[in-house]
């Protein structure tokens, strides 16, 4: 990062006395939010849904560990029957992977970041963004339905047969997922197009924060594996109302053909999750080290290598499905390249650190479980893209501690590191940053504590799925349980401190962290059109003329 | 600019410097920027449509490649003559489309509207063809897998009216035009008779096609049954009424072995008889049932039926931009829409071109 230009002035600071007007009292009333193009308020009102989506996927969860606190060798003594346990985990995947994680970093984070980090009024098209919210939510209708109508027990990948034969309201969950793609579809063609076109000048595509690289790259997944998703889901419920057997082997059609099509997007899906998360943790890193980012170029190119090497490995998931053998052992070297840009992430991170100041507050910690929990993951995929491993591995609660790693230890943990990074920014409040630590060290052990348990048990050869086990393997499913309730507990506190800071949050200075993007360069809550002139773009990881200012206790830039 | 009936209220804006005129969103510093953003967003769309359909050519293949037997009894039953108009009809609604973008930047308002008229027209004509070839089959019982009637003896005819029924939302929305046309001459409003009038003949249009489609299909009829007069059990035109087709299922053959022909290549070489239905067109039982025959109509009606329903949405989008045209709201700056919408026009277009040949042209 050799760059020369200076930023040389900042927006000025407008209205400072008064009634402050920013994006939150910009207008009031219902109809002010639910229809609103404002970027901002989409983003709130996504946080808000997406929240409470995670809020239900976590109930779920917290149901399935409490079922499984005994082995329920006799279904007639268990807490749940066998039925509603199917339908519990089901939901828990289909409530977790389509309303919250596909959505949460882009949809919430990104909505409200990717404009004022590129210094833009709003994203290239307001309209459109506001109708992907409304699909979010016609979505998200669909499966409330299903949760309401009972019986959706396929799992949530929807695998035919079953997926044919079961009596669950199988329509309506794929059309929820139908229309919940439309939706992530178009928040990716809204952000490869703003990114696009929308740059101001001087702000070149090697000066763009890390977030919006990352972004950028899953923007380009949702927008071309999300359609194949679309029309597989379409099939399948033509499958079901109108029988046409493309699935279906009674009548000729091929049941793999169905586990392709959907990791064909699932797969890359799993990047949509994951990367945004790296690009909070690449901004968080940079600014809580008060250091320039290491690797600039390699960690940009890596986001847009993950998203093109996740496009040629879906195969690793039917490893046990049926496949020719060439095929197989190209799906499993291809999966290991994936390991490479991951891993290049990992290190630049690391890298970072050394020789910053590192500030250990409620972000940095969160991102530091992130880089922890994310190897662990990561390391542990390589077993599973391993053709014999996987063998022996594949649908045991290995896989499940594995994708958990990623996504909840990777996502999950980014996703509120990234919120507690910008909550300043977005509310224009403080949070109590010592139970905001609190909370990071709780969620931290407890995901551990649930986790890492289900690795040993999925080795020993528990399945994955099973609402019973041997008596053997109860020690480690009560370790997962008591983990679990911990985890809960950590978010809870977490979603109490953030709540807390709403009502008795210090007032937030305009850059608090000491970051040197765009977004801290505008006001705490930003106003109505983020910057009433284009803002001077400098390098966004450049911190030598950033410094703390003990009158507003925000960092400000020396001119 | 002879035919030009707009009055140029627009340019005034051009001059103000810092004013953002009423056609460029606030977010925009720019009309370039904008329309760039406009394109650029409509070609990720259409990268987007391409990959929708990429699902369906993919299982096209595979089935196709396992049991190319079945591809080519069951495109026989499948119109060429039907096919090849509505290629040609889409292929010139394309031009008609690209046309109007262009009278679109010249502020060619009539012509503009005349084309957009043209290009629903032929949306229009399209579907009507379809709906005939649609109710036909419906009629002899190719439906999709599971519902798929068997191809034997006598045939299936069913008295069911499906065209009637394909044609009554279109009588609707025909008489609802000619009201709405009848309302803009009693207002004499010049923007709701530029917006009717091109509504009024594109509902016509669907009739034409329909006519059309009926016409030859009763031709191509004929001609197979001329053909096949010796064997006489194929004649569905001609059939008399009391040969009502309810063939009892215990006749089909398939029902004896579903499911087991999942490799329906080996099926074939056993009883080694490749279907040509010039020969005769009562197919022999391994291709004849629901997971092979039925099968490819799973698959033809997918393909046509998504497309289908992306000419609907084209029809929709092309009314918007003959409001928006009647309201003289294009011009040399702002044409983003007209171009944009004639992007996904022709990747409609471009995807029957694919469709055509994949479905009705096997053998």
């Amino acid at each position: 990062m050799s760059v020369v230009t200076k930023p040389v002035t900042m927006p000025s600071p407008s209205k400072e006395v008064g009634v402050e007007d920013n994006y939150l009292t910009h207008s009031s009333g219902f109809l002010s939010w639910a229809l609103t193009l404002d970027h901002k308020r989409i983003g709130v009102m996504y946080l808000a849904c997406i929240m409470s989506a995670f809020a239900l996927g976590g109930a779920l969860a917290l149901m399935i560990r409490l079922h499984l606190w005994n082995p329920n060798l006799d279904p007639s003594q268990a807490w749940l029957s066998n039925k509603v346990y199917n339908q519990v985990f089901t939901l828990h995947g289909a409530v977790m992977v389509f309303l919250f994680i596909i959505p949460s970093i882009p949809a919430a984070l990104g909505n409200f970041l990717l404009p004022i980090m590129l210094g833009s009024k709003d994203v290239a098209f307001p309209r459109l963004n506001l109708g992907s919210f409304y699909l979010w939510v016609t979505g998200a209708c669909f499966f409330l339905f299903s949760i309401f109508a009972t019986g959706l027990d396929t799992g949530w990948t929807f695998y035919t047969p079953y997926s044919i034969e079961s009596q669950g309201p199988i329509v309506a969950a794929t059309m929820g997922v139908f229309v919940l793609g439309f939706s992530s579809i178009f928040t990716g063609l809204n952000f490869i197009v703003t990114i696009n076109t929308m740059r101001p000048p001087g702000m070149t595509w090697f000066r763009m924060p890390l977030f919006l690289w990352a972004v950028y790259s899953t923007s380009i997944i949702q927008v071309l594996a999300t359609p194949v998703l679309g029309i597989t889901m379409l099939l399948l419920a033509a499958e079901r109302i109108l029988g046409i057997g493309i699935f279906d082997a009674k009548l000729n059609g091929d049941p793999v053909a169905f586990q392709h099509f959907f990791w064909f997007y699932s797969h890359p899906a799993v990047y949509i999750m994951i990367l945004p998360a790296m690009g909070i943790i690449s901004e968080l890193m940079s600014v809580h080290s008060h250091k320039g980012i290491f690797g600039y170029r390699m960690i940009a190119y890596s986001s847009v290598a993950i998203a093109l090497f996740g496009f040629l490995v879906w195969g690793h998931h039917m490893f046990t499905a049926g496949m020719a053998d060439v095929t197989a052992i190209v799906f499993s070297a291809l999966t290991f390249t994936v390991s490479i840009p991951s891993a290049i992430k990992v290190f630049n991170w690391v890298g970072t650190m050394y020789k910053g100041t590192v500030s250990l507050n409620t972000p940095m910690l969160y991102a530091l479980a992130f880089i922890f929990l994310f190897t662990i993951g990561g390391l542990t995929g390589l077993f599973l893209g391993a053709l014999s491993m996987d063998m022996h591995l594949h649908d045991t609660y290995f896989v499940v501690a594995h994708f958990h790693y990623v996504m909840m230890g990777g996502t999950l943990v980014a996703f509120l590191g990234g919120l507690f990074h910008w909550w300043p920014k977005m509310t224009g409040k403080m949070f109590n940053d010592f139970w905001g630590i609190v909370s990071a060290a709780i969620v931290f052990v407890g995901f551990n504590l649930t986790f890492l348990p289900q690795f040993v048990l999925g080795t020993r050869g528990m399945p994955r799925r099973y609402a019973s086990y041997q008596l053997e393997f109860q020690d480690l499913h009560r370790l997962s349980t008591i983990g679990a309730l911990m985890l809960g507990m950590g978010l809870l506190v977490a979603g109490l401190t953030l709540l807390h800071s709403l009502f008795y949050g210090k007032k937030a200075p305009r850059n608090p962290w000491g970051g040197a993007t765009l977004e801290w360069e505008c006001s705490s809550p930003p106003p109505h059109d983020n910057f009433s002139s284009a803002p001077a773009v400098g390098d966004p990881y450049e911190f030598s003329n950033i410094e703390y200012d003990s009158k507003t206790g925000g960092y400000i830039k020396k001119k | 600019m002879a035919t030009a009936v707009a009055t140029p209220p627009a340019d005034h804006h051009e001059e103000e410097h810092h004013e953002h005129p009423s056609w460029l969103a606030h977010h925009f510093d720019d009309a370039e920027q904008q329309f760039d953003a406009g394109k650029l967003g409509m070609w990720l769309f259409l990268v987007t449509e391409v990959l929708f359909f990429s699902g369906m050519f993919c299982a096209y293949a595979l089935y196709r490649n396992r049991n190319p037997e079945v591809f080519e009894f069951c495109s026989t039953f499948l119109n060429e003559k039907l096919g090849a108009i509505n290629t040609g009809v889409l292929l010139f609604s394309s031009l008609t489309m690209a046309w109007a973008v262009r009278a679109s930047q010249l502020r060619e308002t009539k012509t503009l509207i005349g084309m957009l008229a043209a290009t629903l027209g032929c949306a229009a004509i399209f579907l009507g063809v379809k709906a005939v070839e649609y109710s036909h089959k419906w009629g002899l019982g190719l439906f999709p897998g599971k519902f798929y009637v068997s191809q034997i003896e006598g045939a299936h005819h069913s008295e069911v009216p499906y065209l009637w029924y394909l044609c009554i939302p279109s009588l609707v929305l025909l008489v609802c035009f000619v009201l709405y046309y009848v309302y803009g001459v009693v207002s004499a409003s010049k923007f709701h008779l530029r917006v009717a009038g091109p509504l009024v003949v594109a509902a016509g249009c669907y009739f034409a096609g329909v006519g059309l489609g009926v016409y030859l299909e009763a031709e191509a009829e004929v001609s197979h049954s001329i053909a096949h007069a010796p064997a006489s059990h194929t004649d569905h035109a001609t059939a008399d009424h009391s040969h009502e087709a309810t063939v009892p299922d215990a006749t089909v053959p398939d029902a004896a072995v579903p499911g087991v022909n999942l490799l329906g290549i080996e099926a074939s070489t056993t009883h080694d008889v490749a279907i040509t239905p010039a020969e005769s067109s009562t197919p022999d039982s391994s291709v004849n049932q629901k997971g092979m025959a039925g099968l490819f109509f799973s698959i033809y009606y997918c393909m046509t039926g998504v497309h289908a329903f992306h000419i609907l949405g084209g029809m929709a989008v092309i009314t918007w931009l003959i409001v928006k045209s009647a309201n003289l709201e294009f011009h040399s700056k702002y044409y983003g829409p007209v171009d944009n919408v004639g992007l996904y026009w022709h990747l409609v277009d471009f995807i029957w071109i694919y469709l055509f040949p994949l479905l009705y042209l096997i053998t």
